[in-house]
């Protein structure tokens, strides 16, 4: 076995997938020093707070977001979950002022899970499309919401203050919503890279026929995968509801394309079977960053969308590109690729 | 080899399985000894795939049962025949493009080790051991996306393998391989027989029958014919029993002076799929593509068309070059193509009867640019009438109609056109026998009346009975022409086959 050694083509291909963080990772470099140069207050505490803050949110429905993608599925009620999980959480809060955070956290990914359930219920027994089946959940889950709200708006100071103050508090000066996003990204990424269920997950995202011929439970794959990321998008909810104070019943609206557009310019690809959650949770960042920058260099709010969509087809540009390279190289190297 | 109580590692017993009226399988039984290579062979059509299906826990037989070891056994699913060590490797391997080829032989059934994670250095181990003893050289690291068919199928049998499979089912597996890559899977196939492995074998070619195998059953039209060792049987004994029935009657070809050459082509050639395919057809004349499935019938006919595009050669109607990779200059030329795939090709299932028969004409039948529906009319009632298709009203959908009125539809849509050249790809798939008469009668007329009619069929019968010459393919290229009075099951066969030419 030592004769096998790891012979070029898989050393250029596990460089392509670096290179894909890499990527994000320089233009978010670039970005960040173009925008301090130019405006110094752009680094400074309050601002990289609001940005890593402002980051938390996304990663957590974008790593969320990742599993189902991975699996050739899409989540588009993921705005909508928020939405409900911030405003039931905050009528909870708000009502129990002793209840701990902790507790909070735990409710807001209880009626996440629900939620994912039924969305991957829908699309296993009814046969749907998972496109259509959250396109449906996105207005039901939302209905609900406005059904339960009531045209009523939770402020920051009906809220108690301990609650509040989550959002404020920090480990080893690191706040408490980055470490429940790194954890989450953790967790699902290992997840992902070293279980049974994470490896099974890309192998359905890569060919569903195949999958079902080596006896993957592909229906319980699919409720666990969207199980995660209605958890995610319930969590997301909880922190929202922290880190703003002020909920109502449109609290989340148009979120998924956000999230659906980090998890793509982080490489996951659409059509499934390959991306990492880092991938995910660099492009919730980049976007996030894009954001920030955008309105410290005084540009139009209106340019940020722009350039957004211009990432996202870049994003599957260079999948594409990638696809083609390594189908012509292998092709040239015949039958064995050594 | 076997056993020593001769007791055969699996066992299809007198299994019989239908699909609606249309009994695929009937009354097969085999053995599959352990260290036998075993060839099923058989005509497409024959239910060797059915066959193969049953084996994979995708079919279940209407009746007779499997033996594994002697004992029956009822596969629920794919699962349940893997579990049970039966392994079947698909002329299209089913692989995950994205995942590393040692994750793909892993998966299903990852080694785990510590807190229940995966252990990633075993999965390369065993992939890397595999590959050792099947002898062959694949990174087990590198993604499975763009190797080639024949390392695919390596991989599929390192699966195999790793699910600790004893009975190795292979469908058609050099169908798509180069001599080397042929040699090589042979050689584990081989090593495989020498463990102790079964081996169900299904091939189109004779010299791989005689060279691997041991054993061989053949089937026709669904009905088990002989098992025997290949040792004792000749390729002229096999072909016969593959084939040997009764021409019918049904075929009322009548004899036709042919005229001119209508239709020229010349060196035709795609990379793949077809080279050098050369053939005039005549006025009045019926020309028949036989071969096998995947011979590249198919493909000779779209280019022909200009439906698919062609490396080199020319087509000429008439004289007259026709343009390359545009079906609509083709038409333009005199050409009409009825393909083989009516629902996909052929029709717009959701439109109406009459659209549907006057579509390549829309322009013609147009009124100042729009279509008023009487011209319409007039014409779709003109050729369903001479086509005596059955139908309820013009406006029905015309996925409301059965197959055979379907395939009139075709006919009429393309016989509008006064085509010079006809071209039908299968023209009679799927129709009863009343209908597959009819359209057969209809070809004769239209030949009858000046027109060139190229015919790609798998029925050798309807190739016998209609064609004035046929030309037989074989891995894309034509390799036999026969004449009307030549031409045999038994010469066909022989060409399709690759047992020489026989012209």
């Amino acid at each position: 076995m030592s004769a096998l050694k790891a012979p070029p083509a898989a050393a250029w291909w596990s460089s392509v997938v670096r290179a894909r963080e890499a990527g994000i990772v320089l233009a978010l470099v670039a970005l960040v020093a173009y925008t301090a140069v130019s405006n110094p207050r752009f680094l400074s505490g309050q601002s990289v707070r609001d940005i890593l803050l402002g980051t938390s949110i996304l990663a957590v429905l974008a790593v969320g977001q990742a599993v189902v993608v991975i699996t050739r599925n899409i989540d588009l009620s993921v705005g909508s979950v928020l939405g409900l999980s911030a405003f039931t959480v905050g009528s909870v809060v708000q009502d129990n002022p002793g209840l701990p955070v902790v507790v909070a956290l735990l409710a807001g990914v209880g009626i996440g899970v629900v939620c994912g359930t039924l969305n991957a219920l829908l699309v296993r027994y009814g046969q749907v499309p998972a496109l259509v089946v959250t396109l449906g959940t996105l207005y039901a889950f939302r209905g609900v919401t406005y059904l339960t709200a009531g045209g009523q708006q939770i402020t920051a100071d009906e809220l108690p203050r301990a609650f509040l103050g989550f959002a404020d508090a920090s480990v080893l000066g690191v706040p408490w919503l980055v470490v429940i996003a790194v954890a989450v990204t953790v967790a699902v990424g290992v997840l992902l890279r070293n279980y049974r269920l994470g490896r099974e997950l890309y192998a359905m995202g890569s060919s569903p026929e195949a999958a079902a011929l080596v006896g993957i439970k592909v229906g319980r794959n699919t409720l666990v995968a969207f199980a995660i990321s209605g958890a995610a998008a319930g969590l997301a909810g909880v922190l929202f509801a922290v880190r703003f104070g002020t909920i109502d019943a449109a609290a989340g609206t148009g979120y998924e394309l956000n999230v659906v557009a980090a998890a793509v310019v982080g490489g996951v690809a659409v059509f499934g079977g390959s991306g990492t959650v880092w991938g995910a949770a660099l492009g919730a960042l980049l976007l996030t960053v894009i954001g920030s920058s955008l309105t410290v260099l005084d540009i139009d709010q209106f340019w940020q969308q722009a350039i957004v969509g211009a990432l996202i087809l870049l994003a599957i540009a260079i999948d594409r590109l990638v696809a083609l390279r390594t189908a012509r190289a292998l092709r040239k190297g015949g039958p064995h690729v050594q | 080899m076997a056993r020593p109580d001769g007791v055969p590692l699996l066992e299809v017993s007198d299994v019989t399985k239908s699909f609606g009226a249309v009994a695929a399988v009937r009354g097969v039984s085999f053995p599959l000894h352990a260290g036998e290579a075993h060839a099923l062979v058989g005509e497409n059509g024959a239910g060797k795939s059915t066959i193969v299906k049953m084996l994979a826990g995708v079919h279940r037989p209407d009746r007779g049962a499997l033996l594994v070891d002697g004992d029956p056994v009822a596969f629920g699913s794919p699962g349940e025949a893997k579990a049970a060590g039966i392994a079947v490797i698909y002329q299209e391997p089913t692989l995950f493009p994205d995942l590393s080829v040692a994750e793909n032989i892993a998966m299903g059934r990852h080694p785990v080790g510590r807190f229940g994670m995966v252990d990633r250095a075993a999965v390369r181990r065993e992939a890397a051991a595999l590959f050792e003893r099947l002898g062959v050289r694949i990174d087990p690291a590198r993604p499975a996306r763009g190797l080639s068919i024949a390392d695919q199928q390596i991989v599929e049998i390192a699966k195999a393998l790793a699910g600790r499979a004893r009975v190795l089912v292979m469908d058609e597996p050099t169908a798509a391989l180069t001599g080397v890559e042929v040699e090589r899977l042979f050689a584990v196939v081989r090593a495989l027989c020498a463990d102790g492995a079964a081996v169900l074998f299904i091939s189109h070619r004779f010299e791989e029958i005689t060279a691997l195998c041991q054993r061989v059953t053949i089937m026709r039209d669904g009905a088990h014919v002989s098992t025997d060792p290949v040792a004792g049987l000749t390729v002229p004994e096999m072909v016969r029993r593959m084939v040997g029935r009764e021409l019918d009657a049904l075929f009322p070809k009548q004899d036709v002076d042919p005229g001119e050459v209508v239709l020229r082509v010349a060196g035709l050639s795609r990379a793949g799929a077809f080279a050098e395919v050369t053939f005039d057809v005549r006025a009045g004349e019926i020309v028949a593509l036989a071969g096998l499935v995947g011979s590249g019938r198919s493909e000779v006919v779209q280019a022909v068309f200009g439906v698919d595009k062609r490396d080199s050669g020319s087509v000429h109607v008439n004289g007259k070059a026709v343009r390359p990779a545009s079906p609509r200059a083709a038409m333009a030329a005199g050409m009409a193509l009825v393909p083989e795939d009516r629902r996909q090709q052929g029709l717009v299932m959701d439109l109406s009867i009459q659209r549907n028969a006057t579509l390549p004409r829309s322009g013609a039948l147009a009124g100042l640019g729009f279509l008023f529906g009487g011209a319409e009319r007039r014409e779709a009632r003109r050729w369903t009438e001479r086509l005596q298709t059955k139908y309820g009203d013009l406006g029905d959908p015309v996925g409301t109609l059965s197959g055979g009125n379907q395939q009139k539809v075709v006919l009429a849509k393309w016989l509008a056109t006064e085509p010079a050249v006809l071209i039908v790809d299968e023209p009679t798939r799927g129709i009863d026998v009343g209908t597959k008469a009819e359209v057969h009668r209809l070809m004769s007329e239209l030949a009858a009346d000046g027109v060139a009619v190229v015919m790609v069929s798998s029925e050798l019968p309807e190739v016998l009975g209609m064609a004035d010459r046929v030309l037989v393919m074989r891995e894309g290229r034509v390799v036999a022409e026969l004449a009307r009075a030549e031409a045999t099951e038994e010469s066909v066969m022989f060409a399709a086959m690759g047992q020489g030419a026989v012209a």
